[in-house]
């Protein structure tokens, strides 16, 4: 594999596309959102419960690349437990992250797993699949009920 | 007789085409991307321009550029002339009976919708049906339905085999003294199926039913024949043959396109403007309005001059024998399912790959060098046919070579080597 190649596919990104995490449907979701990104397909429904503005509980479901599914699945790792505006905040980094202009480097502690989608800003063309899932969750979060999509 | 035997005859057997000469003509040909030798197999989004298209373009600029139709000038008479051999060039080309009968227009899509809103809307009552097919480009599908919501006609479908192949026993059965238009692709740009036009076009024609083809992707892989074909209506892109891009034609029967009100208004299409009353052109201007696409046109002239320089019987076996050759090394290798197996097929290879989606292959390829299209590749009735989101796909043209094909079987073995499947 070319060195592109490795940073944009990084194990942990391998690993989430091949065995996501908290992939199911929530029958008792408080908010539920599908994001669709026309341009290619991928489709994921993100299921959320909501304790006041506390994340007790994420899952998602649906189809599509590896960049999308994996992303899907690291940040509903992430935001479980959170509290509505460190979510946001989470928002705002993985937005920066995979557009180039938070550099990862000697962030990695603070930045996790999200770390692995920095390859991602090499690929202008695969931002939007590693953003579909947390665009959904914004929009699950503020309660809006269209279906979301990057285009 | 085993496959690499096989393979050996017929990587062999067209030394009368000689596919380097032709990309030597094809200046992106030579380049790198990626620090990779490019191996273009997108061809079926937009071709390569040869170097004959791109000196076209330039020496028009170079020396004749003028606006048509307006000057009493030198070059105005220039331009005129030039941009008006390209249409006798395309009647030709086709075999048109007139080049009244050539419209140039900035593509297969507008083509159509100009045969939808200038014919359909005119014609076409409340409760009268449009036959498309399942393998239709979204632009074939769109423009009718657009048509419907300002009318009321209605669609109908032709659905397909599993192998992408039209079914002729019910296309014949959706015809009805309701149907007012057949319109259908010549060949599929998602499955590369090629349909059997002349028979639908007897069919249709039996009934007093019009047709439309679209043959966006049948020009540049096909000698089309408008007259043979018997389409009413045939439209195509300069851009997938050879030619620029913002040009293409409308074909249309002299006696319909007569009868069809403009499309656009503006300068080029009128004999006479008074505010009371307008008098159109006489064809094929009344449906180009405005300033055209000249250097499109002059592009496409030459994009034509380049087609016809070759000898084009060899030209369709050179592009069968990738074809084949390449279907027989993708269905070698395990998990790769081939999305469109008609026995008449033009060089469209749509695949997919068990645990890998689509926009991943195409990524890693594009690492390699290799350009594919991944997606629904605007059709996206085929994608649901075949209950998938996306295939990549990888088109052929004339100037491809075994090689390519080589370096894309390479390339799906490392998507497989990434992904480990
Ligand atoms: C079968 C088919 N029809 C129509 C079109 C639209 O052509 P254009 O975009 O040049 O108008 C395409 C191009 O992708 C096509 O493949």
């Amino acid at each position: 594999m070319n060195s592109d190649l490795q940073t944009l596919y990084q194990e942990i990104i391998l690993d989430h596309n091949k065995n996501p995490r908290n992939f199911r449907v929530m029958a008792d979701a408080t908010q539920t959102l599908e994001g669709f990104n026309p341009l290619c397909g991928d489709r994921y429904t993100i299921f959320l419960k909501m304790r006041g503005d506390v994340v007790m509980d994420i899952t998602f479901q649906g189809s599509g690349c590896a960049i999308s599914k994996a992303s899907a699945s690291v940040m509903s790792t992430i935001v479980k437990g959170k509290r509505k505006e460190e979510v946001l905040d989470w928002f705002m980094k993985f937005r920066e992250l995979v557009t180039g202009k938070l550099d990862a480097h000697n962030r990695e502690e603070e930045l996790g797993k999200l770390a692995a989608f920095a390859g991602v800003s090499e690929f202008p063309a695969r931002v939007k699949c590693a953003s579909l899932a947390w665009h959904t969750l914004k929009g699950a979060l503020e309660l809006s009920t269209a279906t979301v999509s990057t285009e | 007789m085993n496959a690499s035997s096989t393979i050996v005859r017929m990587r062999g057997s067209s030394p009368s085409f000689d596919v380097e000469r032709i990309r030597r003509q094809f200046p992106i040909l030579q380049t790198k991307v990626r620090g990779k030798r490019l191996v273009y197999l997108d061809s079926a989004a937009t071709s390569q321009k040869p170097t004959q298209v791109l000196d076209a373009i330039r020496n028009y600029y170079t020396q004749e550029n003028s606006n048509v139709h307006r000057g009493v000038h030198f070059l105005s008479e220039l331009a005129t002339q030039k941009y008006e051999a390209v249409r006798e060039k395309v009647r030709r080309f086709i075999n048109a009976a007139t080049i009244h009968e050539i419209v140039f227009v900035r593509g297969t899509t507008e083509a159509i919708n100009l045969v939808a809103q200038s014919f359909g809307r005119s014609q076409f009552t409340s409760g009268d049906e449009i036959v498309v097919s399942a393998m239709e480009h979204h632009s074939n599908i769109v423009p009718w339905q657009l048509l419907g919501d300002q009318v009321g006609t209605r669609l109908r479908v032709i659905p397909m085999t599993d192998e992408g192949e039209l079914r002729m026993d019910e296309f014949v059965r959706l015809l009805n003294p309701k149907t007012r238009l057949v319109a259908i692709t010549h060949v599929s740009n998602a499955l590369g199926t090629i349909n059997l036009i002349q028979e639908m076009v007897s069919e249709a024609h039996r009934r007093g039913i019009v047709v439309l083809v679209d043959g966006a992707q049948a020009v540049p892989h096909i000698r089309v024949d408008v007259q043979t074909l018997g389409a009413d209506f045939y439209a195509f892109s300069g851009h997938k043959m050879f030619g620029p891009t913002g040009i293409g034609v409308l074909y249309g029967k002299q006696t319909f396109l007569e009868s069809m009100p403009p499309y656009q208004a503006g300068g080029d299409m009128i004999k006479s403007v008074t505010f009371e009353k307008t008098i159109f052109n006489d064809l094929p201007y009344k449906f180009e309005a405005g300033t055209p696409n000249i250097e499109g046109a002059i592009g496409l002239g030459a994009a034509i001059d380049f087609m016809e320089s070759l000898d084009w019987p060899v030209v369709e076996m050179h592009e069968q024998e990738l074809l084949q050759y390449a279907q027989s090394k993708l269905v070698e290798i395990p998990n790769v399912k081939l999305v469109g197996t008609a026995r008449l097929k033009s060089g469209v290879l749509s695949f997919t790959l068990d645990g890998v989606h689509p926009h991943d292959i195409g990524t890693i390829l594009d690492q390699e060098g290799v350009a594919i299209r991944t997606g629904h590749h605007c059709a996206q009735p085929v994608m649901e046919r075949f209950g998938i989101p996306a295939t990549a796909r990888a088109s052929i043209a004339l100037y491809n070579t075994f090689d390519d094909i080589d370096a894309l079987v390479q390339g799906i073995h490392v998507v497989k080597k990434v992904f480990g499947v």
